[in-house]
């Protein structure tokens, strides 16, 4: 699993994890039912503390991007659930909320900021289209 | 809530006519990894040797798993693995006496894991410490205080003058121990990203007080910096709470501030200021802000 740590923007860690596991997964790089590594072997591999590591997973999964196994290990889970669906409509609401009320801070108009959301996807899915070639070039 | 392994009260030293300690007071809770910043010569390894019982506190106490560390030496030293700045090995010794020096004084060393350590870091044994590089030394260093399986270790600028590669094998063996039950580790640095990378929790000393203190993640939650623009230059700004510092680039602020945001925005837009970005501050920038020191490392 490839993440990169940046300690340029002042984002927490685990936060940082938390949305590059959801770019991985929304990618097509995570697959649903795979598992992810163990804590130990992450922060090895990320050079933070195994705290870190939990604090990440916890997220992930009260946001219903992944699910435990009892006593086993962290897997990706399966977005088209239903259930899976509704926690990520709420998550989606959250934002939404959080954006609108931030905008309207700003005074940009819903318009605005509805065209923004527009620009936004196109220049995702541009990036997401040149990643998926690379990785089909390199691999 | 766990046990503190280490409760430190209202701890004061003096040097001569230097204040190293200022009524310092910390706690250390088992299954977090502690980083204790600030510039050299700020008081980091004097709290360190208090924590060993090397320095008897004269103001204030120490107890370390409950203990005077200064009266149950013995006690207190089998449970914490320690490595010094100075890494003071005994140069005659060559790795594997000095390994099995140290067992002899640790009832639950641990053999296998230093062999596995030994391995990792590519050491050969049978050399001895006085031919070892500055990297060797602190690698060999680092499994005489790591081996004990010791439940509070505490490294004292680990990372100071080594390469890359050397410092990944030290952070590692700090994940390593903490990922065991009911352990602690507490180093000390003076580089920023290291501690902001490997922390839970963060001592911030300057001048032998704790300028700041709390969890990592919260600390940064709750510092922003905000870009801040003037529709006129200004010469200087207001003070304004909250505040912690403010830099010019121009007509362009930047600014370091505490806490919510929003009486922050407030205040500025009164003297015409108008805020064009903001995010979470860096524990670089937090330190800078809070201590008003640019660079950590000029003091070497």
């Amino acid at each position: 699993m490839r993440i990169e740590i940046s300690l340029q923007d002042g984002v927490p860690i685990y936060r940082q994890i938390v949305n590059q596991v959801k770019y991985l997964i929304a990618s097509g790089q995570l697959d649903a039912g795979e598992e992810l590594p163990p804590i130990r072997t992450l922060a090895e591999q990320l050079l933070v503390t195994p705290n870190t590591i939990v604090k990440a997973y916890g997220a992930m999964e009260s946001e219903g991007l992944v699910y435990k196994r009892h006593g086993a290990g962290t897997y990706v889970a399966d977005m088209k659930s239903p259930l899976a669906r509704k926690e990520q409509k709420k998550i989606l609401a959250q934002r939404a909320d959080a954006l609108l009320a931030e905008a309207s801070q700003l005074n940009f108009t819903f318009d605005e900021v509805l065209d923004l959301l527009r620009n936004r996807h196109t220049a995702l899915n541009k990036s997401i289209s040149k990643e998926s070639n690379n990785a089909r070039k390199h691999g | 809530m766990p046990e503190n392994m280490v409760e430190v009260h209202q701890l004061s030293r003096q040097f001569g006519t230097t204040r190293a300690l200022d009524g310092l007071s910390l706690e250390v809770q088992p299954g977090l990894v502690y980083g204790l910043v600030g510039a050299n010569g700020q008081g980091k390894t004097t709290l360190i040797k208090h924590l060993l019982g090397l320095l008897r506190a004269k103001q204030g106490s120490v107890r370390v798993f409950g203990m005077d560390p200064v009266k149950h030496p013995v006690n207190v030293l089998q449970r914490v693995g320690y490595l010094s700045e100075e890494r003071d090995l005994p140069e005659w010794m060559r790795i594997d006496e000095l390994l099995r020096y140290t067992a002899a004084y640790h009832p639950k060393w641990d053999q296998s894991y230093a062999d596995e350590l030994l391995e990792t870091f590519g050491l050969d044994k049978a050399r001895k410490i006085k031919e070892l590089s500055k990297g060797m030394r602190a690698q060999a260093g680092l499994i005489a205080a790591a081996a004990h399986r010791p439940e509070l270790l505490l490294l004292d600028e680990p990372s100071t003058g080594l390469d890359a590669v050397v410092r990944k094998d030290i952070l590692n063996v700090i994940i390593r121990t903490v990922a065991d039950e009911g352990r602690a580790a507490i180093f000390s640095s003076h580089l920023l990203d290291e501690v902001e990378q490997m922390s839970d929790y963060v001592f911030m000393i300057d001048q032998g007080k704790l300028v700041l203190r709390g969890n990592l993640d919260k600390i940064k939650e709750q510092h922003h910096l905000l870009s801040v623009r003037f529709a006129t230059s200004q010469e200087t700004l207001p003070p304004i709470d909250d505040v912690l510092s403010a830099e010019q680039h121009g007509k362009t602020w930047s600014i370091v501030c505490n806490g919510a945001t929003q009486k922050v925005r407030e205040s500025l837009g009164e003297i015409g200021g108008e805020v064009t970005q903001t995010r979470n501050a860096s524990l670089q920038e937090i330190f800078v802000a809070r201590v008003g020191r640019n660079s950590l490392s000029l003091e070497e």
